[in-house]
């Protein structure tokens, strides 16, 4: 029988299979980080259970580390040891801070080489979705699975239904890969994915580089997706050839013709469709508190009144005034007070060379608030050997040590209550960035133009020609 | 775990949708790095407003939460049902969950109940109405009843029967070692491991 994507991996990773109980899946990789893991460890030592796999368990530091130098958060400092500890008693790999490997777990799996193809990957973290960029099935996990993971190596998981979200046809020149997403989720809504597991399909998906399919798939969540997922081709396998955890030799060759596999079959169905016209995509800046409340950078704030569902108004009203933003309002007339380029969605290379195209001779608007965080350290090198690092600060942004710094606040990098911010991340609800923070979604083209003219706008309004500059 | 059976209690009308795990505890409060405690962490942001209905003291004491659609989403964070569970609430009804969230309760005992849209608007409106009505969870009839209402709603068997048993899912895969030992066994020697 024709099979996605999606069915394909999970078959191959069913360790039982019993009537009216759901399959219990082999988990090849598991990650974990310093806020989800405590209390998982803690379970295996009330139960005495060891860890069945310390050698498919990788560790990093990333949700609360500091990502410039001053006083340490003694809390923060405390669940970070609490990691440390763990790892060491249980064998497990760590990248703590001041590590060269040390990133955003998100970032460094698939820097590393370990995400791959037909991989079933798990994390305590929803982010997870990010890893589907390669073809494997990655789920976010709570900590009660994190502690099942741990123990087992397996997870008993319902199967989800499955949703193509195919974009077909060429990106309008400037439309990034976080526009691609944002401009998914505005149409399906934060609930359009529930229950299922989205392919990205289409041309305009198989043009993305690896690192834009990772910005796709990350934001699949947001959605209300359990997974995302693009089938894995020739820019997966270049991307994978060669990084330090990626299979060598004959094996390499073996991998490939696993991996070559995957793909869904020509006359496979899937439970739902959502065709899109990339050729309609555009640049986009959310408005509201959920990823969905999400607008074209050419149109206005709307009005709640012209919403029709009683529920949608309601949600749109109370966002509107936690955002302090009047219905009508043209986007491009919205000033941020701060700029935020980072996070497990947009802190790759191409992200920091893609904002430093625009910043290139160009200085941030007086007054504004403007740092750079990279997704990992290895990032980090690589920009300052290209240069990017005197690009941004040249520019008048703060450059920053790796973490998930301002994407949830969790380390002193936080807005202020009232506090506007322009942010390449991934989630504008309440607080968010800081408790009365307001936050605005949008790619780090957009972000950088906007850190410079000091209101919302795309490098075309300020001239220039992002293909061109790459 | 304790084994759920029938919760009966008051409800909180939570008249909010896409109420995200954000709102439910924030990152600031994640940093604790043990299982209890998280109860007065829950929607700490709102209950600074004193119309907030969790401040409402007519409602103190409900053990159901009634909440509009798509509850629960964004962030895994199995906190958000720790704090939910430890301010006093076994049972949330609202039109839909997020996956992961919903999850989560199912680990810990808390239960998620998906009601039609209509139902939920239904009690909720009678909760406002009047805030000491009764509403009764039963897992094993897999029914809501109270003055309104008297609908089944659905869980999948394996789960419910975990839920009434109160059983440990770790406990329960572990009985299948043997075809965990049989799985790895033809897993391919390429497929990455980590070395320390």
């Amino acid at each position: 029988m024709p099979q996605t994507l999606s069915e394909k991996v999970w078959e191959r990773h069913v360790v039982h299979r019993a009537e009216a109980e759901p399959d219990l899946l082999y988990v090849d990789l598991h990650l974990i980080h310093e806020v989800t893991s405590p209390q998982a460890f803690d379970g295996l030592r009330v139960h005495g259970r060891r860890v069945r796999r310390a050698d498919l368990t990788v560790a990093t530091m990333d949700h609360n580390v500091p990502t410039a130098p001053g006083p340490e958060d003694p809390i923060s400092a405390r669940q970070m040891e609490a990691l440390a500890r763990n790892c060491e008693e249980f064998g497990i790999m760590l990248f703590p801070t001041g590590h060269p490997g040390q990133g955003i777990v998100h970032v460094i799996g698939p820097q590393m080489g370990l995400t791959q193809p037909g991989l079933l990957i798990v994390c305590g973290d929803s982010h997870t979705s990010t890893h589907g960029a390669f073809g494997a099935l990655a789920i976010g996990i709570g900590t009660s699975e994190v502690e099942h993971v741990l123990a087992t190596q397996t997870l008993p998981q319902k199967r989800p239904g499955t949703l193509a979200v195919t974009v077909e046809g060429d990106l309008p020149h400037g439309v990034t890969a976080k526009d691609v997403i944002l401009g998914i989720i505005a149409r399906i809504g934060t609930g359009g994915g529930v229950g299922h597991i989205i392919e990205y399909r289409g041309s305009a998906i198989r043009s993305l580089s690896m690192e834009g399919r990772m910005t796709v798939c990350n934001m699949s969540i947001e959605g209300g997706a359990r997974a995302g997922m693009v089938a894995p081709d020739d820019t997966t396998f270049a991307y994978l050839e060669g990084r330090p955890q990626a299979p060598k030799g004959s094996d390499w060759d073996r991998a490939l013709d696993e991996w070559r596999s995957l793909a869904t079959d020509p006359d496979a169905m899937f439970d739902e469709e959502v065709v899109i016209d990339a050729a309609r995509l555009t640049s986009y800046v959310s408005w509201g508190t959920n990823p969905g409340q999400t607008v074209s950078i050419d149109d206005a704030v709307p009005d709640p009144a012209s919403l029709e569902d009683a529920t949608k108004r309601e949600s749109a009203e109370r966002a509107l005034a936690y955002m302090g933003l009047e219905p009508g309002t043209a986007i491009r007339d919205i000033r941020p007070d701060t700029v935020f380029i980072g996070s497990c969605t947009n802190s790759r290379i191409s992200d920091l060379r893609e904002a430093a195209a625009v910043l290139h001779g160009r200085r941030v608007r007086e007054g504004l608030r403007a740092m750079v965080v990279p997704g990992s350290m290895l990032v980090k090198v690589q920009a300052e050997k290209e240069g990017l690092d005197q690009v941004f600060k040249a520019a008048g942004f703060e450059w920053r040590d790796a973490g998930c710094s301002m994407c949830l606040a969790m380390n002193p990098d936080k807005l202020s209550p009232g506090e506007r911010c322009a942010s390449t991340s991934n989630r504008n609800f309440e607080g968010r960035q800081g408790r009365g923070g307001r936050t605005h979604l949008v790619s780090p083209a957009v972000a950088a133009a906007t850190a410079v003219a000091g209101h919302f706008c795309t490098p075309a309004d300020l001239g220039v020609d992002l293909a061109r500059e790459d | 775990m304790e084994p759920v059976t029938t919760i009966t209690g008051t409800a909180l009308p939570l008249d909010r949708s896409d109420v995200d795990t954000d709102q439910i505890v924030s990152a600031e409060s994640l940093k604790r790095i043990e299982r209890t405690g998280f109860g007065p962490f829950l929607f700490a942001e709102w209950r600074k407003d004193p119309g907030f209905v969790l401040n409402d003291l007519r409602f103190a004491g409900a053990s159901i939460l009634i909440a509009g659609p798509n509850f629960g989403c964004g962030s895994s964070r199995e906190h958000a049902p720790w704090a939910l569970e430890d301010a006093g609430f076994r049972a949330i009804l609202a039109p839909s969950f997020a996956d992961i969230f919903r999850n989560n309760c199912y680990k810990i005992g808390l239960l998620p109940v998906e009601l039609p849209v209509e139902v939920v608007r239904r009690v909720m409106d009678a909760v406002l109405r009047d805030p000491t009505l009764q509403i009764t969870v039963d897992l094993g009839a897999r029914r809501v009843t109270g003055p309104g209402v008297d609908e089944v709603f659905e869980i999948d068997d394996f789960t419910r029967w975990r839920l009434l048993e109160g059983l440990d899912d770790i406990g329960l895969t572990l009985r299948h070692g043997d075809a965990i030992d049989a799985y790895e066994i033809t897993r391919s020697e390429w497929l990455p491991r980590i070395r320390t």
